[in-house]
């Protein structure tokens, strides 16, 4: 198993005014395969990544990957091997640095040559046009700051993509543009992913297992197939998928 | 040659860094050029820029010139467009002159305590905890003090002069903008651009120098625009006191000061150099303002 | 008459750059019925909203050739008339409470002001009227909401909040702007069917603006379909599947579903002809 999560409890400030944001999770997800994880607002999948990449504060349970558990402050040999896509294209690009400047900041952090190569390259990977190297984020649209985003995760060639709600803040034509390119990177790069989205088709669509999340914890562990043929068992995932069945017809 | 060709500058697609850099900042002047009362500031700047910068081509007579004769002369007499002091030299050369000293004043404090401030600042609000709480408690201890009175107690332990007034200002002017800057870094410190950086193993150096800092210099700008107003007042107060610039310096507080005791009958001597104060004063403010409706917008990233 | 007729409705910002036109000549009609603005962002369907409750302001400039409301010219009519009209009879409802109640006021403070202020009630009836309108949209608790502060609230009990407020002047028209989008998928459909009963109930008329072309279709009599700044396509909401424009169709089959393929999802080929 690449990634373990074991008995995974984060909790958030002291006292009386501490909230659970989760609570005893375990699921494991093996190498290459893409692993989903379903709930509302509030139901912890987002702290389960941070807590992941070291920003969220554990105080149960452990994280391992590749067996080994993760120390408190993570190494630079960490960030070479997993990465995340945020959310939202607007929040996770710094204002105030060109595309170049932001895909060239992991090459220079771990002092990786070939500057000018790979930024074009990383760009060309993600359908970028490489015309717009030195544009800022608020001269790209929705979708090609999300692609920057994208390209900025793989700049250290990690094998683990951390995925937060990577398509909801984007239009519905413009999701289905990198939901295909992340399946497809996926596939070129033999990557392991662990997304995160509110969408139950869109965590269909692109995982091959899911766990449904809710109030910190995991309510049901399910397969694809499972899924579409209404295998799902609690009541929560079964009311999840009816709400989300407009979206099917 | 298509630098500075309109085109290129705003290029949707720019070839360098620094092709997009020029663009942005053109693109942000015709933005500022909009305002009609940000361009008046701007105008009045420029021209104590250039009066300072060509202050012996443009003033008639030498600032320190003395003329017993002439002395106490009404504005539009003999030559003299404003008017001379009460040692007959030349009040409008002694502005034109005097002008260079406020931007001396200007630039030293501007380039010392916004810069302190910046830094003190970025790193409380970065690192939070024990090094906020001490560099919080050190920056109200000087915020606490009046400014004027600490000038009066360098002035006392150092002696008088430009200098020592100008190290007093700097030292009690800073805390603001750590104040501006820590407020700055707390609202950036959790976004999702510095945790991506954060994630790609950059150090707390890195972070804060060229992520959380670039979000803070706007705030920072604007401040140091609307602070200048006070800044030569104060140094103004300072020459007013005989703190400051020292006979025969033909700094403007000082001109008012020595012009206080002619106010009633040779009230040009006073008034001067207080229309100088006044319309610097107003041009800083008007500057600021427009700056940060060019700025503030942009820097919430949208 | 119908309610609403607007005709080749104008929109476009000044920037330092040159105008940016948001909406580019679109004509449509409203009367008590469903309508559906649907349309990705830079379609111009949220400025469109706002331009109907003269909510744009400089450097924005609308222009129509016709924009009336109950027979009224809403582009002549001064600020103040306009005043009267906005929240009385044309009311708007925004995506995210969040940001659209008043902070620092109690709940209860927030729905009785325009009552209280405009038709001069007393406080207890507004109270009292407030309450009614809370269960209206299934508030039961009504006392106890009044007393509390936008933060305590979740999401979609926000909204119900926002759309009772709304609706105590008992207006004529509704704009909702993405009412939905916000909310957690499981609460999107209890405040769609409480919103619909009400705009059924009161026959009102609703204008729902979204990015959601399915969600809109079980909803909505009508769909207008934006791209950017002017209608492609109209059509009843029934018939959407039977979509003749290619935008429309590509937004249609742009969206993963449970069950579906897991190849490549149909991308949406934009053709530069549809933006004339």
């Amino acid at each position: 198993m690449l990634i373990e999560i074991d008995d995974l409890s984060v909790t958030f400030g002291k006292g009386r005014d501490a909230v659970q944001a989760v609570r005893g999770v375990s699921f494991a997800v093996p190498a290459r395969e893409s692993y989903g994880i379903v709930g509302e607002s509030g139901s912890g999948k987002s702290t389960i990544l941070r807590a992941i990449c070291g920003m969220a504060p554990v105080t149960g349970g452990a994280i391992r990957i590749d067996g080994q558990v993760l120390p408190k402050r993570r190494s630079l040999a960490f960030s070479r091997r997993i990465q995340m896509v945020f959310q939202d294209p607007y929040a996770s690009l710094h204002p105030k640095r060109s595309v170049d400047a932001t895909l060239a900041e992991p090459l220079a952090i771990h002092r990786m040559a070939g500057r000018d190569e790979r930024v074009v390259r990383a760009m060309q990977d993600v359908g970028l046009d490489p015309r717009f190297r030195f544009r800022f984020p608020h001269q790209l649209s929705g979708g090609q700051r999300q692609r920057v985003v994208i390209a900025r995760a793989l700049m250290l060639e990690p094998e683990i993509l951390l995925l937060d709600e990577p398509t909801s803040a984007l239009d519905a034509s413009v999701q289905a543009e990198v939901l295909n390119l992340l399946s497809r990177l996926r596939e070129e790069r033999a990557l392991t992913y662990l997304m995160v989205s509110h969408d139950l088709a869109v965590i269909d669509h692109m995982c091959d297992r899911l766990a449904v999340m809710k109030d910190g914890r995991v309510v049901e562990e399910l397969d694809r197939a499972a899924l579409a043929g209404g295998g799902a068992r609690e009541p929560y995932t079964q009311a999840l998928f009816k709400a989300s069945e407009h979206e099917t017809t | 040659m298509n630098v500075l060709r309109r085109e290129w500058l705003l290029d949707p697609n720019p070839a360098s860094r620094a092709q997009a850099r020029a663009g942005q900042f053109y693109l942000g002047w015709l933005r500022l050029i909009r305002n009609p009362l940000a361009v008046i500031g701007l105008v009045i700047i420029a021209l104590l820029i250039v009066m300072a910068v060509f202050a012996p081509v443009i003033a008639p007579y030498d600032p320190i010139a003395q003329n017993l004769q002439g002395r106490l002369q009404p504005p539009l007499t003999g030559g003299h467009l404003l008017g001379t002091d009460e040692f007959g030299r030349d009040i409008f050369s002694r502005i034109v002159y005097g002008s260079r000293v406020t931007l001396y004043i200007v630039l030293l404090v501007t380039l010392t305590a916004p810069v302190f401030g910046l830094v003190v600042g970025t790193v409380a609000g970065y690192f939070g905890g024990w090094v906020d709480t001490v560099l919080m408690r050190l920056t109200d201890i000087f915020l606490a003090f009046p400014r004027l009175i600490l000038a009066l107690a360098f002035v006392a332990a150092l002696g008088p002069g430009i200098g020592n007034a100008i190290l007093a200002i700097a030292l009690t002017a800073w805390p603001p903008y750590a104040r501006v800057a820590r407020a700055e870094t707390l609202t950036v410190r959790n976004s999702d651009y510095i945790a991506a950086v954060q994630l790609q193993g950059a150090g707390a150096g890195r972070i804060l120098a060229r992520h959380i800092a670039p979000m803070c210099v706007p705030s920072v700008i604007i401040r140091v625009t609307l602070d200048m107003a006070g800044i030569i007042l104060t140094a103004a107060g300072l020459g007013f006191l005989g703190l400051g610039a020292q006979p025969p310096m033909p700094e403007w507080g000082l001109m008012i000061s020595t012009g206080r005791k002619f106010m009633f009958d040779q009230w040009w001597v006073a008034a001067m150099p207080g229309l100088a104060i006044f319309i610097v004063s107003l041009g800083f403010n008007l500057l600021g303002d427009g700056l940060r409706d060019v700025l503030d917008p942009r820097s919430s990233g949208r | 008459m119908s309610l609403l007729e607007v005709e080749n409705l104008r929109v476009a910002f000044d920037t330092e750059s040159g105008p940016v036109e948001a909406v580019r000549g679109i004509s449509f009609g409203v009367d008590r019925e469903r309508v559906a603005i649907v349309g990705e962002s830079g379609s111009g369907k949220s400025v469109t909203g706002r331009s109907i409750l003269r909510l744009v302001r400089p450097p924005g400039r609308v222009e129509a050739d016709t924009m009336r409301f109950d027979g009224q010219d809403l582009l002549a009519l001064s600020e103040r008339r306009m005043r009267a009209i906005r929240g009385q009879r044309i009311a708007m409802v925004m995506q995210d409470p969040k940001f659209a109640l008043n902070p620092v006021m109690t709940i209860g403070d927030q729905m009785t002001e325009g009552l209280r202020h405009r038709e001069r009630m007393g406080r207890r009836k507004a109270t009292a009227k407030a309450i009614d309108m809370l269960a209206a949209v299934q508030i039961r608790d009504g006392a106890r909401v009044m007393r509390a502060y936008p933060h305590e609230m979740s999401g979609g009990m926000g909204q119900r909040v926002m759309i009772a407020m709304m609706l105590i002047p008992d207006p004529d028209l509704l704009i909702a702007d993405e009412p939905t989008s916000a909310l957690d998928v499981t609460v999107q459909a209890e405040v769609l069917a409480i919103l619909d009963d009400l705009v059924k109930e009161r026959g009102m008329g609703l204008i729902f603006i979204s990015h959601d072309l399915r969600l809109v279709s079980r909803f909505c009599d009508r769909v207008l379909v934006m791209y950017l700044g002017q209608i492609v396509e109209r059509l009843d909401a029934r018939d959407l599947d039977a979509a003749q424009h290619p935008y429309t169709r590509g937004l249609l089959n742009c969206l993963p579903s449970i069950g579906g393929e897991r190849g490549a999802l149909p991308v949406l080929q934009r053709e530069a002809s549809w933006a004339e």
